[in-house]
C-alpha cells in the first residue's frame, strides 16, 4: 500500500503541537486578560463632565484641601460629591461670567441637580468604606493617584478585585501616618524627614493603628 | 455524510447557548443583552444615584423642613446655635483642651485658610485670586468679639462669606472658634508669653 501521507508531513505535524498551545495559551490570556485591559476598566480614560471641572487647578493652584468638597469621607461610605453650594461658596465673586460655569449657577439659581459622570464606580455588590481606610492610614493618592495632577477626573487602578487583595493581603506595601492620608505628595518618611523603606514604617503602623484587614468574601461582598 | 449534518445542527444551539452565557453580565439595550443577570448594577441606590421616581431625580432625598433625624434632636441652645439669651454667647458650650484646638486648626486648615489664610490676616489663595478679602481676625474689633460670634459667622454666613453649617459640624465650629482665638492670641504674642524651656530656643532661631 502505497504512503498516505509525504514526508513532509512529519514536519508539519511537529509545528501544529506547537501551534495548537501558543493558540490555546493565547486564547485563555486573552480571556483573563480582559478585565485587566485600560479599555475595559476605563483606567486613564478622563471623562467629559457636564462642567469641565479641574482638580489641579483647585488642589495645586489653590491649595484645596481634599475633604473642602469631599465632607464626608471620614465618617462615612460615601466621599461626598458637593453640592453646587460649595462651587458657589467661591464663585458667586470669582469667574462669575465664565459660560463654562454656567450649568452651575443654574443648578444653584432652579436646585436641578448637576449630571456629573462617575468616574469611580464599584458595582453594587461591593460595599466599600471610606471612612475606615482613611483612619488606618490609606492616603487618597494611594487608591486615586496624583488627583492633584488631573485636569479632568480619571481611574489610575483597575478597581479589579485583585487590585483590593493586593493591600488587603500585604497593607505594609501601602499604609502610611494618619496625619498624611490627604497629601498628594507623601514619601515614607520617619520623624526627623529622613527616607526610610515603605514596608518597614507600612509594618510598623499596622502595629499601631491595629491593622488586620480581613479577605474573606463577606468583608466586602454582603 | 448524514451523521456529520446531524452534529452540526445539533452544535449550533450548544454555540448560541455558549455565546449568549458569555454575553451575560454584559451591560446593554438590546433584547439579547437584557438577559443579562443586573449584578453590577443592582435595583438598589447609592449615594447621590439617579432615580426617577422623584421628579428632581434624585435618589437621596433633601431633609423634609420640620423632620428630626433619630439621633438629631438639637435642644442645646448654646451648642447648636452659638447664642445664650439671644445674644451672641461669651462662652465655649463645652470645656477647650488642647486637642480640641488641635482639632480646631485642623478643621481651619481645610475649610477656612482658602480666604482666611493660614494666619487668619485674610490673604488666602482665593482672596489673591479675586474673592473679597475678608478682615483680618486682629483687627480690634475681631479681637474683642465673643466665641459664639465667631460661631454664628460660621453657621449662618456673614457677608459674602456662606454658610458652613451642611459642611463643619457644630462641635467642630466651636473647635474652630477656639483656633481662632488661638490664632488671635499667637499673633499678638510677646517672648514673655512662651513658656521658659521653649524660649530659649526660639531666641537662638
Amino acid at each position: 500500500m502505497a504512503q498516505l501521507f509525504p514526508r513532509g508531513s512529519n514536519a508539519f505535524a511537529r509545528v501544529s503541537i506547537v501551534a495548537v498551545l501558543v493558540v490555546v495559551g493565547t486564547g485563555l490570556s486573552i480571556l483573563l486578560n480582559t478585565n485587566r485591559l485600560h479599555y475595559t476598566t476605563d483606567v486613564q480614560v478622563a471623562k467629559k463632565q457636564p462642567v469641565p471641572f479641574s482638580h489641579k487647578h483647585h488642589v495645586t493652584g489653590v491649595g484645596i484641601d481634599c475633604r473642602y468638597c469631599h465632607t464626608s469621607v471620614e465618617e462615612s461610605s460615601f466621599a461626598n460629591i458637593p453640592p453646587v453650594e460649595t462651587c458657589m461658596t467661591c464663585h458667586s465673586q470669582i469667574w462669575t461670567e465664565s459660560p463654562l460655569l454656567e450649568p452651575i449657577r443654574e443648578s444653584y439659581r432652579m436646585g436641578n441637580p448637576i449630571e456629573w459622570v462617575r468616574v469611580h464606580d464599584l458595582p453594587d455588590f461591593v460595599y466599600f468604606n471610606h471612612s475606615i481606610h482613611v483612619h488606618k492610614g490609606i492616603g487618597c493618592q494611594t487608591c486615586h493617584g496624583q488627583v492633584d495632577q488631573m485636569p479632568l477626573m480619571w481611574k489610575v487602578n483597575t478597581l479589579n478585585m485583585e487590585w483590593c487583595l493586593e493591600c488587603h493581603r500585604a497593607p505594609e506595601k501601602f499604609v502610611r501616618p494618619r496625619e498624611e492620608v490627604f497629601n498628594m505628595t507623601w514619601k515614607p518618611t520617619d520623624e526627623q524627614g529622613h527616607a526610610v523603606s515603605q514596608v518597614a514604617l507600612g509594618a510598623q503602623l499596622i502595629k499601631e493603628y491595629d491593622i488586620n484587614p480581613s479577605t474573606d468574601c463577606s468583608t466586602c461582598h454582603r | 455524510m448524514s451523521n456529520r449534518k446531524l452534529t452540526t445542527r445539533a452544535a449550533r444551539p450548544l454555540l448560541a447557548a455558549m455565546v449568549l452565557c458569555l454575553m451575560l453580565g454584559c451591560e446593554g439595550t438590546t433584547d439579547i443583552e437584557r438577559l443579562r443577570q443586573e449584578m453590577y448594577n443592582q435595583s438598589r441606590f447609592e449615594p447621590l444615584e439617579k432615580n426617577t421616581f422623584f421628579a428632581d431625580q434624585r435618589a437621596s432625598r433633601p431633609w423634609i423642613k420640620g423632620t428630626v433625624a433619630r439621633g438629631q434632636l438639637r435642644t442645646d441652645a448654646h451648642l447648636y446655635t452659638g447664642m445664650v439669651n439671644g445674644k451672641p454667647a461669651e462662652t465655649f458650650p463645652f470645656p477647650i483642651t488642647r486637642k480640641v484646638i488641635q482639632r480646631g486648626r485642623e478643621r481651619y486648615n481645610i475649610y477656612c485658610t482658602p480666604c482666611h489664610g493660614y494666619r487668619g490676616d485674610g490673604r488666602g489663595m482665593v482672596v489673591r485670586r479675586g474673592m473679597k478679602q475678608p478682615p483680618s481676625y486682629h483687627i480690634e474689633r475681631l479681637q474683642n468679639e465673643t466665641p459664639g460670634y465667631f460661631f454664628d459667622v460660621m453657621t449662618n454666613g456673614f457677608g459674602a462669606m456662606y454658610s458652613y453649617a451642611s459642611r463643619i459640624k457644630p462641635r467642630d465650629r466651636w473647635a474652630i472658634a477656639a483656633y481662632i482665638r488661638a490664632l488671635q492670641l499667637s499673633q499678638n504674642a510677646t517672648l514673655e508669653d512662651v513658656p521658659a524651656d521653649v524660649r530659649e530656643r526660639l531666641e537662638n532661631e
